[in-house]
């Protein structure tokens, strides 16, 4: 249990650098030549990068970024695949044959292959990376509901609402979700955590969201070159993702 | 059928898949950059002054562009059965033979980092759980966790910092001798033994103490062969069950740590043909990626049958 509040704290100090800082701090994006990569100081409190930027700002910015989008990502891969898990397991048959050969198919790559294959649509994009990121994640969702559908749908109490004629609604209201609930917030922080390691990753190859953006990985991409004057700004960035990914991690595996 | 032919008919489909998949996205890609086509190739064929409308009809006409695009799909895909990659839009070489020279660079780096990994999460994992509880047993798991929260390329990077540019012991980057191989393997090989490294200890710590061994110990089998024949064997069913899944993270993880080190691999690849829209390159690449994934998977399938027997003549 503690191991789990430690994980809501970590992800809740996380989320307040992300919302409440982009408000405080200065542009992410002005720069100032004079004061390149400068250490921690009055004025900037982080230090500056390569371009003089307050590295402060662009690590707020960059937060909220990576949050909104593990955010997005993970609900976008949520939706349809409980969806699609739900309808399986009530029709049944063809229907449900064919979701599972399609599930089988985006399980025949590795998550990340596939988002890379959306990314060269449209380097430097989001939709892409969302649409890839759904399209992986999606399946597990897709196979915990049909599976806890499929035994509860076998359950006297529920074979006996749909005698009595409640429908699709009600049985999914009353039988289904209070069952789903605990193990979809599992299945949230796993995928939103691989969603912050996939964008900070595709950042850090180029071929994800580009410069100037403010973003985790693509801003140690650009302040490696300068490690031996800036190693504090190559690091940071690094940690705020892996306390990131760790607050998610500690999250879902004390529900496990 | 027996479970050898299963898993590698299992495996034979999921290949199919992966062509199916990776196919699909490159064809769509191909039709849906912008532009025509035929007009893009033409200009890549003659040279952006030279080509006119009718050298761009010819090339629609030669490619089969102007049939409908069911066929055209039909047709790619066949090509990708057959291994008819096309050739490289950057390079103007096949596909297939750059492909050569990458896949083995990519086979030895994963087989090294796997084989470290091998070597040190399992039996860590196994020392951990013969004293579950303990002080180490604890320190170990808050070890797991942090380096399990730690994405591949950060992890290359501080292993850059420390022994590239720090000690200056390892190279950063390149390819040659051993010693180019040593920190990226050891960047995949971490995280793959963080997660090995649990799942073997809890394996051992729930063996200890299952039917089997405490039966042989009742029997007054001394605590070093109840280890030897009941404990190790039963643990590693789990462990190289979980390799499997360990996989994804491993084939994922090659395509950042490639690049971070500029190890020449099929995932470096794949990142630089994605930036230079090189889409027969991407597709190559992809494919081979995947493929690559579901032979390591055989592979695992094949251990899993060797160390547990019951699972040779499951139904």
């Amino acid at each position: 249990m503690t191991a789990a509040r430690i994980g809501w704290a970590l992800l809740a100090a996380i989320a307040a650098f992300g919302i409440l800082g982009p408000l405080l701090a200065g542009d992410p994006l002005r720069q100032d030549l004079s004061a390149t990569l400068q250490g921690p100081g009055a004025v900037h409190p982080l230090g500056t990068d390569q371009f003089g930027r307050d590295m402060l700002a662009r690590l707020t910015h960059a937060t909220r970024l990576s949050l909104g989008f593990a955010a997005v990502a993970a609900v976008a891969a949520a939706v349809p695949g409980i969806a699609l898990g739900l309808i399986a397991a009530w029709r049944g048959g063809i229907v449900e044959r064919a979701l599972v050969s399609l599930a089988d198919a985006v399980m025949a790559l590795p998550g990340l292959l596939l988002v890379v294959l959306f990314a060269a649509f449209a380097p430097g994009e989001f939709l892409p990376l969302y649409l890839g990121l759904s399209l992986a994640l999606w399946v597990e969702y897709f196979r915990l509901t049909r599976g806890v559908a499929a035994s509860l749908l076998a359950r006297p109490a529920v074979e006996a609402a749909r005698l009595f004629g409640f429908g699709p609604w009600h049985v999914l209201r009353h039988h289904l979700l209070p069952e789903l609930a605990p193990m979809l917030v599992t299945l949230l922080a796993f995928s939103a955590a691989a969603a912050v390691t996939a964008i900070s990753a595709l950042a850090f190859v180029g071929i994800g969201l580009r410069p100037p953006t403010p973003e985790w990985g693509s801003m140690m991409t650009e302040l490696l070159p300068y490690h031996a004057e800036a190693p504090l700004q190559v690091l940071l960035p690094g940690l705020l993702l892996a306390l990131t990914v760790l607050g998610l991690q500690l999250v879902a595996g004390a529900r496990r | 059928m027996g479970g050898l032919t299963r898993a590698l008919a299992a495996r034979a489909v999921q290949a199919l898949l992966v062509a199916l998949v990776v196919g699909i996205a490159c064809f769509a890609m191909v039709r849906l950059l912008p532009g025509d086509m035929a007009f893009r190739i033409a200009a890549g064929r003659y040279g952006i002054d030279l080509v006119s409308g009718a050298a761009a009809d010819a090339v629609r006409v030669e490619l089969g562009l102007d049939r409908p695009w069911w066929q055209q799909l039909g047709a790619w895909l066949g090509g990708l059965i057959r291994f008819d990659l096309g050739v490289s839009l950057v390079s103007g070489d096949p596909v297939v033979d750059e492909l050569k020279t990458y896949l083995g660079h990519t086979i030895l780096l994963a087989v090294v980092a796997l084989g470290i990994s091998v070597l040190v999460g399992p039996p860590l994992g196994a020392w951990l759980g013969a004293r579950a509880g303990s002080a180490a047993d604890r320190a170990g798991l808050v070890a797991s966790a942090v380096l399990r929260a730690l994405p591949a390329f950060v992890v290359g990077i501080g292993l850059i910092l420390v022994f590239a540019v720090g000690l200056g012991w390892l190279p950063a980057a390149g390819v040659g001798g051993w010693q180019e191989v040593v920190l990226p393997a050891v960047t995949l090989a971490l995280g793959l033994a963080a997660v090995s490294s649990r799942v073997a200890r809890d394996a051992v710590a729930a063996a200890l103490h299952a039917e089997p061994a405490e039966f042989a110990r009742r029997k007054g089998l001394p605590e070093g062969a109840v280890r030897r024949r009941h404990v190790w064997r039963n643990a590693a069913v789990p462990v190289v069950a979980y390799l499997g899944v360990q996989l994804v993270a491993l084939i994922e993880g090659v395509v950042i740590v490639e690049t971070l080190f500029a190890w020449p691999g099929i995932g470096h690849a794949l990142v630089h043909a994605v930036v230079a829209r090189d889409v027969p390159m991407v597709q190559g690449t992809a494919l081979v990626m995947g493929l690559l994934f579901v032979a390591l998977n055989a592979l695992v399938d094949l251990l899993t049958l060797l160390i547990d027997p019951r699972r040779r003549s499951a139904a």
